[in-house]
């Protein structure tokens, strides 16, 4: 099966600084990975190259097969993301903001959709309200939903819950696991890791630009869990992310 | 979500509607406010001037001004449009909606540039519509009038365009607007003949691609202009494919958009 997205030796340098050192990686269609590291890891950029917002200096990136330099326009209609920064455009309201944005994506007609993943994220009240109204959480459900509207099969949140309340925080999970179970690729960035040891399947951790570990979640457990914690001490991912970020790099 | 059979089409009808739409949702501002511009330089000039200026036999001063005034206010909007809207969304981060889409690098310059000939249209009908109150309309060569306006509109646009993808803050584009597009739409013969200026200011005037897209634009009013109607055109023509050919180049290789 074709894998949802293939990074393959990529790197990119933004002046002295070299923020992906040579990364590859591959998730397969269907997985729900997690992406971790510190800030400055180089898990924006890695995710600015797979959705075209930047180009890699050498290497080729994929999604379900699709290269997203030479063949762009498939590729970011494979592809949704829900950007770091809490962006919106103040003139607009959220319907518009969406109609917009499945709009840009050459959809017409999709209001039903619209209305669906409104409804699914607790948006249908606020619909006819400006983007500039809106609480911080309600902007950040507009974002995943503007990355969903266009119903691709591969979705990248990078730190969807920063500075959100535990509702929606809770509420986003439910729903973005139901997206998943319904077959669509996950990939997630976060600093709150014990979602992403209960929610990810596979989880890669970059340090420094460089991939430094690349595994399940549960062989990631045991494998450096143990040299983390001495004893019968259980075990968590942030121990596993503490105990790897203080390795040096090879 | 399940996965159904899509029929894509282009995003482009949807960006130039938002386009239009960014500016009609507050067209006080950005339509009603330059058209009362244009009304006060023309009672303030016109009144001050009528009678002691003679541009062109046959035709007044106030009559005279009508087309430069209407040009002027057409080629500032169709710049402020596109200019604003870009350097708006990239420091508010919202241009990273119209930049996940699978939108071409043309298809991109021609939403924002057709949003920005509109914008400059509905400036300039509103200025002429209220002129004519003040002096009846002379329309000679109507097809010149148009073709004058929508390339002039065009070119401004792909200039905002420019300018917005330049500039990275407000005090940037600032400078480009004030040193650059007004200097050159002022002297550009808005105000007078290229013939009532000394010599040296009437080569320096031929420099300046703003006065063809003035002269030509007067010369659909009157029949009479500065400079024959086709060369206008030819320059004029040039100018559109080259600051076209730049904006392009520009989204082409993502500068300042992708890095």
């Amino acid at each position: 099966m074709t894998p949802a997205l293939w990074v393959n030796q990529i790197s990119k340098s933004y002046g002295e600084l070299l923020a992906l050192n040579d990364v590859s990686l591959q998730i397969e269609q269907g997985e729900f990975f997690g992406l971790l590291g510190p800030n400055g890891a180089g898990k924006t950029t890695l995710i600015s190259i797979l959705a075209g917002l930047c180009r890699a200096d050498t290497g080729t990136v994929k999604v379900m097969g699709t290269n997203v330099q030479t063949d762009f326009r498939l590729a970011r209609r494979l592809l949704g993301v829900v950007p770091q920064e809490l962006v919106f455009d103040p003139f607009f309201t959220v319907r518009e903001a969406l109609h917009f944005q499945s709009g840009y994506f050459g959809l017409r007609n999709n209001e039903d959709w619209i209305d669906e993943i409104m409804a699914n994220l607790d948006l249908t009240s606020k619909a006819n309200s400006n983007m500039r109204t809106l609480s911080g959480g309600m902007k950040r459900r507009v974002l995943v939903a503007q990355a969903l509207v266009h119903r691709p099969p591969v979705i990248v949140l990078d730190e969807p819950t920063a500075g959100v309340d535990v509702e929606l925080r809770q509420s986003l999970w439910q729903f973005v696991s139901r997206l998943n179970q319904d077959g669509h690729t996950i990939v997630l960035t976060t600093h709150y890791l014990e979602e992403a040891e209960a929610l990810c399947q596979r989880i890669a951790m970059l340090k420094q630009g460089q991939i430094v570990a690349l595994d399940t979640t549960a062989n990631l457990l045991n494998r450096y869990g143990v040299s983390a914690k001495s004893g019968s001490a259980e075990v968590d991912l942030e121990d596993v992310f503490v105990n790897i970020m203080a390795r040096d790099l090879v | 979500m399940k996965s159904i059979a899509i029929a894509y089409g282009s995003g482009f009808p949807t960006l130039l509607y938002k386009e239009v739409l960014r500016f009609y949702k507050v067209s006080f501002q950005t339509v009603a406010a330059p058209v009362l511009t244009a009304i006060l330089y023309l009672l303030i000039f016109g009144q001050v001037l009528q009678g002691k200026v003679l541009v062109y036999e046959r035709i007044s001063y106030i009559a005279f001004l009508v087309p430069g005034l209407v040009m002027m206010s057409l080629l500032q909007n169709a710049f402020a449009n596109t200019s604003s809207s870009l350097i708006q969304s990239k420091i508010m981060g919202n241009l990273i909606f119209v930049l996940l889409a699978p939108l071409s690098s043309f298809e991109f310059y021609a939403a924002y540039v057709i949003a920005a000939i509109v914008r400059g249209i509905a400036v300039a009908s509103g200025v002429l519509l209220i002129t004519i109150w003040f002096v009846p309309p002379s329309f000679e060569y109507p097809l010149w009038i148009v073709v004058f306006a929508l390339l002039s509109a065009a070119i401004l646009g792909g200039m905002g365009l420019i300018a917005g993808i330049w500039a990275d803050k407000y005090d940037q584009l600032a400078a480009f607007q004030n040193f650059v597009i007004m200097p050159a739409t002022m002297l550009s013969g808005v105000f007078y003949s290229l013939h009532s200026l000394p010599a040296v200011w009437q080569t320096v005037s031929h420099f300046n691609p703003f006065f063809y897209m003035i002269d030509g634009f007067r010369f659909g009013f009157f029949g009479v202009s500065d400079v024959s109607p086709w060369i206008s055109l030819i320059i004029v023509a040039g100018f559109f494919i080259t600051v076209s050919a730049l904006a392009l180049r520009l989204l082409q290789t993502g500068f300042k958009l992708r890095y």
